[in-house]
């Protein structure tokens, strides 16, 4: 038999062969990791999982034309969405804003996709509906509403400016936002395009993605290179507004998982030098048939490293069905299994436990081996 | 030159408490010496200097030609697993660990564990049958007899026995006694510390040790 095989015999059934001791070990390992791998999960799950939250509050990055112009072809953009690839993107909506006269008022009017709209605003309260594709719909800021005194369901009366005769839209809806859309109106992008003569032009892309201040900035470059013709700008409110949230909710993530550590580290300690309190007489004896500092040292610290493993792969099971129910009630999504963190959880367990060892192994290869002839 | 020789041994704890005081003892080759005394004596105080276990405070203890008192505890260690088997009044089995993995643990510590020859080792105790129990699985007398394999297996020049039938009832004191005189009419050279007349009898000469001195030799009644 090789002097290894010994080895594992002696250490694993240490283990094994005193369940009581060995459970009572493995639980306050196993509690650690599964808070460190649960929380280690949450902390890299929340900016994605924060992220997708902040998407309802509305776009984060907008496309407008470079160089002061007034529009831009919709023929270009496929080439620069490219640049957004790699992110979650929520949804792009085109924009293309003209003066109009509607009920000979003047209003700012927006020609848009209202299913895109949707995805980038689910914020927009409307009453009635949001004009149906193709149709001649419009939907009313509820100030325009309340200025022309209209209501879903009337008809209102739009000019260009320049064609000699009013064109019959029916008011499909009233929107409120809290903002200024309240004073646009809006109709669909390719029949305000037809009436505009500026036909596949926009004037602006709002974009909804799950992606940082920083991101950002880098898509920026991206889509400058991609296109210069087309100038992009981060909404700073928003994307900053996220970052702080998130940077301050991974700080306490962090906190608590420092804190849980260290409170792991103690209850390993505390158990380990229990363990080696009630096996100073087997210590002894080991001694006294020979066993030097690095024998004794090495056992226990084997024992503590299979502890340290089993303990984190049953943390990373527990931790992994921890924060895949925060992800579930808290985000409303479930959390992808990572490797890494499993890896992560198990390595640090493993050191973690070895760490809290050191102190009950140094106590333990000091046993003197007269105790067992002692009687002590 | 004598296996074993103790010149003025003495061993003071703290400048106090003096265990040993002036021991002169010699133990050749193939001999069998049983150290009596009554409780608190010294007995095994001087089992831990011979059993590389504890230093001399003074004197010489000469050990298959090492002066003990002279090495490091490192040296002290590798001389306990080479040169010395222990058995214990309360046998100190791993109790994990089964029978035949007890005796390898010994060969693990001294070179290589080899389990057929622990077998051998369990065989010659006439505990074969029973390798593969747990200590908890096996009487007193079973204990004890895995316990005189372990201190066989490496081949010792020396056995120190601490009171090896202490925990015994009669029938396994005999079994017991009976597999020491085997041993040392194979030439295994025997020391056993006891309190009993009758354990002390059986070897070939006992010396009395009382109140760390050392009071003669031969069958002084205690």
């Amino acid at each position: 038999m090789k002097k290894y095989q010994m080895y594992l015999i002696m250490v694993v059934n240490a283990l094994l062969r005193r369940k009581l001791r060995m459970f009572i070990a493995l639980l306050a390992v196993a509690v650690g990791a599964t808070i460190i791998s649960g929380m280690v999960t949450v902390y890299r799950e929340v900016p994605a999982q924060m992220g997708r939250e902040f998407r309802a509050y509305g776009a984060n990055l907008l496309l407008l034309p470079a160089d002061g112009k007034g529009t831009v072809s919709e023929d270009r953009l496929p080439e620069v969405y490219k640049s957004l690839e790699g992110y979650e993107v929520i949804g792009h909506v085109p924009f293309l804003y003209e003066r109009m006269k509607i009920n000979e008022q003047p209003v700012l009017t927006g020609g848009t996709n209202f299913e895109e709209l949707q995805k980038v605003s689910p914020y927009w309260q409307v009453t009635g509906d949001f004009p149906s594709p193709e149709s001649k719909d419009i939907l009313l800021g509820s100030e325009v509403a309340e200025h022309l005194s209209v209501k879903p369901g009337q008809t209102v009366f739009l000019n260009t400016g320049d064609s000699p005769q009013d064109m019959p839209f029916t008011v499909s809806g009233i929107v409120r936002t809290g903002g200024r859309e309240e004073q646009f109106a809006y109709m669909n992008l390719g029949v305000m395009q037809k009436m505009m003569n500026q036909k596949n032009q926009v004037s602006l892309v709002q974009v909804s993605m799950v992606a940082g201040e920083e991101a950002l900035t880098d898509i920026g470059k991206r889509i400058s290179a991609a296109d210069p013709g087309i100038h992009p700008r981060t909404v700073q409110q928003i994307a900053r507004s996220e970052q702080t949230v998130l940077g301050k909710l991974q700080g306490l993530i962090l906190l608590v998982t420092a804190v849980v550590l260290l409170l792991t580290l103690v209850c390993v300690a505390t158990t380990m030098t229990a363990v080696v309190t009630e096996r100073r007489k087997e210590i002894g004896l080991k001694k006294a048939l020979g066993a030097d500092s690095f024998h004794i040292g090495g056992e226990f610290l084997g024992e503590a490293c299979i502890l340290g493993a089993l303990g984190g792969l049953l943390g990373t099971v527990m931790g992994y069905i921890f924060a895949q129910s925060v992800g579930l009630h808290v985000f409303g999504r479930g959390v992808d299994f990572s490797m890494s963190i499993a890896v992560l959880t198990v390595v640090l367990s493993v050191a973690v436990t070895g760490a809290a060892s050191l102190i009950p192994v140094r106590t333990a290869v000091k046993v003197e081996p007269a105790v067992v002839l002692r009687g002590e | 030159m004598s296996l074993l020789q103790l010149k003025d041994v003495s061993m003071e704890y703290g400048g106090r408490v003096f265990a040993l005081q002036h021991i002169n003892l010699t133990v050749e080759g193939g001999d069998w010496l049983a150290v009596m005394g009554p409780s608190g004596s010294g007995k095994t105080t001087l089992m831990n200097v011979i059993g590389c276990m504890d230093k001399a405070t003074s004197g010489s203890v000469i050990l298959d030609g090492i002066e003990l008192t002279q090495v490091s505890p490192k040296e002290l260690t590798r001389l306990r697993r080479d040169k010395i088997g222990m058995v214990f009044q309360q046998f100190h089995l791993i109790p994990y660990l089964t029978a035949v993995e007890n005796i390898m643990v010994a060969q693990y510590y001294h070179s290589m564990p080899d389990r057929q020859e622990a077998m051998g080792a369990l065989a010659r105790v006439g505990l074969e049958d029973r390798a593969d129990h747990l200590p908890s699985q096996l009487s007193g007398g079973e204990q004890q007899r895995v316990c005189i394999a372990r201190a066989l297996i490496n081949y010792p020049v020396l056995i120190l026995a601490d009171e090896p039938t202490g925990n015994l009832d009669e029938a396994n004191e005999k079994l017991v006694m009976k597999i020491f005189h085997e041993l040392n009419d194979e030439g295994h050279t025997i020391i056993t510390v006891t309190h009993s007349q009758e354990v002390g009898a059986e070897a070939k000469r006992a010396v009395v040790i009382e109140h760390g001195h050392m009071m003669g030799e031969g069958g002084v009644q205690l």
